[in-house]
C-alpha cells in the first residue's frame, strides 16, 4: 500500500439514514452518500429543516444513525463503544456551533486547554503554550488572560473555534458558526476556516444560510428534506 | 482527574453560598457526632468501670427466680391440681450450707469470694433515724471482691477488726445522719436488736445510691444484729476476667439453684438506657446527615440542570459519561470530605469546651465534670457516615447528567 493517498476520505458517510422513533417516527436524514477529501473546504445549504445539522451530528458522531454508517479517516464507526466514539470526537474531530459554548467558569486558555488536558499524552507546560500559540494564531494574543465574559462576539467564536483546533483534528465540523455574527467577524471566521484548508491542510464542514459565504467555500451541498439534491 | 476535578470545583464556586451551607451541614452532623458520643461514650464507660470496678462481678442471693413448687405438683406433673390456701413456708432464709458452697467457689481458677450477711437496719444518731443497708463482711476476702478499701475517705478496713462493733459509712449515708468517724451510734434490726457502733470509716464509691444507703460492719456483729447467727444471704464473686460473669453467673445458678446475677443483669436497666440513649445519639446524627445530604443532592441537581449546555459541550469534546459522572460525584465527594474535615475540627473543639466545663452533678455516680470517651474510631465513623451520605446524594444527579443526550441540548440550545 503507498504511504500517503491523495484521494484518502477523512470522513464518509454511506446510506445514512437518521429516523427518530415515535409514535409518528421523524426521519431526520434519508440515504446520503457522501464523502469529504482531505483539504477540503464544504459548505452544507438547505432551507431550515432539511437536516443540515443532523447530518452535522451523525458525521461528528454524537448522534448514531438508524442505518448506514460513518467513516473517520477510513475507519467504521458502527460497532464502536460510546467511550471509543467519545475518543474520536476528542483527538480526530473539532466542533464549532452556533452559540460559542464556553465554559463560563474558566478563562479563555483553560476553555482551550480542556481538551488536551482530556486527551492527556502532553505535560501541562506543553497544553498552555500551544494553546497559546492557536489563540495568536487566530488573532487573538489580547484575550489570553481573560474571562470568556470579558470578551466579544466574534472573539468568543474565535475561542470556539481555537478550541475545536485544541488536539489539532483533521476535520472540522462548524454548525451555522456565523449565525450569531455581524458581516465582518463573519468573514474572519470564514477567513480563519480558509487558512486552516489552504495551510494546515484540515477539512471544514460548515453549515450555513448565508449564500455568500458559502460561495467562499471549494464545494456545496444542498440538503432539501434529509436529503442530499445537489453536490 | 484533575480536570474532572477542576471543573467540580469551579461548579461548586459558582453556587457558594449554597456550597458553604452545606459543607456546614456536613461538619455540624459530623462535629456534633463527634462530641455527643464522647459525651456518652466517656459516660457510660465510666459507669461501667465503676461498677466492674466498685461492686462484685456476679452475687449470689438466698432467693430462688421460680417459687419452690408445693409437693403435690412435684407428684403430679402437668396435672390438673389446684391448690389454695397455701401458707408461704416461714423458712429463716439465707443461702443453705452457705460454708460449703464458699469453698467450692473459691476453688474456681481467677475468682475471690466473699460471703456477706445483707440487712436492713434503722440507724440512730442524735435525732436523726435513717434506714441503711447494713452489709455484713469479712474484711480479709471482701477486701479481694470490692474495692471498698480503696473507696475509704477516712479511717481503715482493718478498724473494723480493732474497734468493738465498728462501723463504715457511706459518704451519703454519714452525711445524712450527721455523723463521722469516732461518732457512736445506735443501730437497730428488724429481729428487735439493738447494738451501739462506732463508726470508724466512711467512704466514697461514686456511686451515689450505694453511698447514701451503704454500711458496713464485720460479718459476726451484722449476724449478731439481725439474730442469724452462722447466716450468709448473699455469696461476692470477683472475676479476674469480667467478661466471664453472665456464663459463669448462669453456671453457677444452674449448679446451686439459687439466683444468681452477673454485674449485667444487676445492671441491666440502666445498661438499657444506654442502649437508648445511643439510638438516639445515632439517630439525631443520622438525621442531621440526611438533611445534609438533602442539601447536596439540592445542589448538585441544580448545577445538573444549569449546566446542561455545558455537559453537552464537553461531551462533544469527547469526554465520555463516565467523565461527566465523575465530575458530579466529585461535586458530592468534595462536598462530604471538606465538611468532613470540618466537622473534625467542630468536633474536637466541641469535645474540649466540654472537657473543659466543670460541675458536680450527682447522677447515677458522681462526676465533677463531663467523662469524655476520645475515641479516634468516632471520628472515622462519623467521616464515613459523612462521605457516604454525600456520595449517595450525588450519585443520583450524577446518574443523569452522565445520561443526559449532547445532541438534544445542542438542538435545543440552537
Ligand atoms: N427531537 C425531535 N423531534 C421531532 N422532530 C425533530 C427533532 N429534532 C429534529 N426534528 C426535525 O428534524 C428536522 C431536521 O432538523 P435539523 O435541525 O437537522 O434541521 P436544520 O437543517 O439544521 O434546520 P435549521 O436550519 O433550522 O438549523 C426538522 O424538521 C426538525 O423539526
Ligand atoms: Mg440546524
Amino acid at each position: 500500500m503507498p504511504a500517503e493517498l491523495p484521494t484518502e476520505l477523512v470522513v464518509e458517510a454511506r446510506s445514512l439514514t437518521r429516523i427518530l422513533p415515535g409514535t409518528v417516527p421523524v426521519t431526520l436524514v434519508r440515504d446520503i452518500d457522501l464523502g469529504i477529501g482531505a483539504s477540503e473546504f464544504v459548505a452544507i445549504t438547505g432551507p431550515s429543516g432539511s437536516g443540515k445539522s443532523s447530518l452535522l451530528y451523525l458525521l461528528g458522531l454524537l448522534d448514531r444513525p438508524t442505518e448506514g454508517e460513518v467513516l473517520i479517516e477510513g475507519q467504521a464507526t458502527g460497532d464502536l463503544s460510546d467511550s471509543d466514539l467519545a475518543e474520536l470526537r476528542l483527538t480526530k474531530l473539532g466542533f464549532v456551533f452556533q452559540f460559542h459554548f464556553l465554559l463560563p467558569e474558566f478563562g479563555v486558555l483553560q476553555n482551550v486547554m480542556l481538551p488536551m488536558r482530556k486527551a492527556g499524552g502532553r505535560d501541562a507546560r506543553e497544553i498552555r503554550a500551544r494553546a497559546e500559540q492557536i489563540l495568536i494564531q487566530l488573532g487573538l494574543e489580547d484575550c489570553l488572560g481573560k474571562m470568556t465574559n470579558q470578551l466579544s462576539g466574534g472573539q468568543r467564536q474565535r475561542v470556539a473555534v481555537a478550541r475545536a483546533l485544541a488536539n489539532d483534528p483533521r476535520i472540522i465540523l462548524a454548525d451555522e458558526p456565523t449565525g450569531n455574527l455581524d458581516t465582518k467577524n463573519a468573514g474572519i471566521v470564514f477567513d480563519i476556516f480558509r487558512r486552516l484548508v489552504v495551510e494546515e491542510g484540515r477539512s471544514i464542514v460548515a453549515v450555513t444560510h448565508d449564500p455568500d459565504l458559502a460561495a467562499r467555500t471549494d464545494r456545496r451541498i444542498h440538503l432539501v428534506d434529509g436529503r442530499v439534491v445537489a453536490d | 482527574m484533575r480536570l474532572q476535578l477542576d471543573i467540580a470545583l469551579a461548579h461548586l464556586r459558582m453556587r457558594k453560598r449554597q456550597s458553604i451551607v452545606s459543607l456546614l451541614g456536613v461538619s455540624l452532623g459530623v462535629g456534633f457526632f463527634i462530641a455527643i458520643a464522647a459525651m456518652m461514650q466517656g459516660f457510660q464507660q465510666y459507669f461501667v468501670a465503676k461498677i466492674i470496678d466498685v461492686s462484685p462481678h456476679i452475687i449470689m442471693k438466698d432467693e430462688f427466680r421460680e417459687p419452690p413448687r408445693q409437693a403435690v405438683m412435684q407428684t403430679y406433673p402437668g396435672g390438673a391440681v389446684r391448690l389454695e390456701g397455701v401458707k408461704p413456708e416461714d423458712e429463716p432464709r439465707g443461702i443453705k450450707n452457705g460454708k460449703a458452697k464458699v469453698a467450692e467457689l473459691s476453688r474456681l481458677p481467677g475468682v475471690k469470694v466473699s460471703a456477706v450477711l445483707n440487712g436492713q437496719v434503722i440507724l440512730r444518731y442524735g435525732s436523726k433515724d435513717v434506714s441503711a443497708n447494713l452489709v455484713g463482711i469479712d474484711p480479709q476476702h471482701e477486701r479481694l471482691v470490692s474495692r471498698i478499701e480503696d473507696d475509704l475517705i477516712s479511717g481503715q478496713l482493718d478498724d473494723l477488726y480493732g474497734t468493738a462493733n465498728g462501723l463504715i459509712l457511706g459518704e451519703g449515708l454519714a452525711a445524712k445522719l450527721g455523723a463521722r468517724r469516732g461518732d457512736t451510734l445506735t443501730a437497730l434490726s428488724t429481729a428487735g436488736a439493738v447494738l451501739k457502733m462506732k463508726v470508724v470509716g466512711v467512704f466514697n464509691t461514686g456511686i451515689t445510691t450505694l453511698d447514701n444507703i451503704q454500711a458496713y460492719a464485720l460479718l459476726k456483729k451484722a449476724q449478731v444484729l439481725q439474730n442469724r447467727v452462722n447466716v450468709i444471704n448473699e455469696i461476692r464473686l470477683r472475676l479476674d476476667d469480667v467478661s466471664q460473669a453472665e456464663p459463669l453467673a448462669r453456671r453457677i445458678e444452674q449448679r446451686f439453684a439459687y439466683r444468681t446475677e452477673s454485674w449485667e443483669e444487676s445492671n441491666r436497666n440502666v445498661l438499657g438506657i444506654f442502649v437508648i440513649q445511643n439510638g438516639i445519639m445515632y439517630s439525631t446524627t443520622g438525621a442531621i446527615l440526611i438533611v445534609a445530604a438533602f442539601g447536596i443532592f439540592n445542589i448538585i441537581s441544580t448545577v445538573v440542570m444549569e449546566k446542561t449546555r455545558d455537559i453537552a459541550i464537553l461531551k462533544s469534546l469527547g469526554l465520555t459519561h463516565r467523565d461527566i459522572e465523575i465530575i458530579f460525584l466529585l461535586e458530592g465527594l468534595l462536598v462530604g470530605v471538606v465538611g468532613t474535615l470540618l466537622g473534625w475540627l467542630v468536633g474536637y473543639g466541641l469535645t474540649e469546651v466540654l472537657a473543659s466545663i466543670r460541675f458536680e452533678i450527682e447522677g447515677f455516680v458522681r462526676t465533677e465534670g463531663f467523662r469524655l470517651n476520645y475515641s479516634f474510631g468516632n471520628y472515622l465513623f462519623a467521616g464515613a457516615m459523612a462521605v457516604l451520605a454525600a456520595a449517595f446524594a450525588a450519585f443520583l444527579p450524577a446518574r443523569k447528567a452522565a445520561r443526559l443526550d449532547p445532541v438534544d441540548i445542542i438542538r435545543g440550545a440552537a
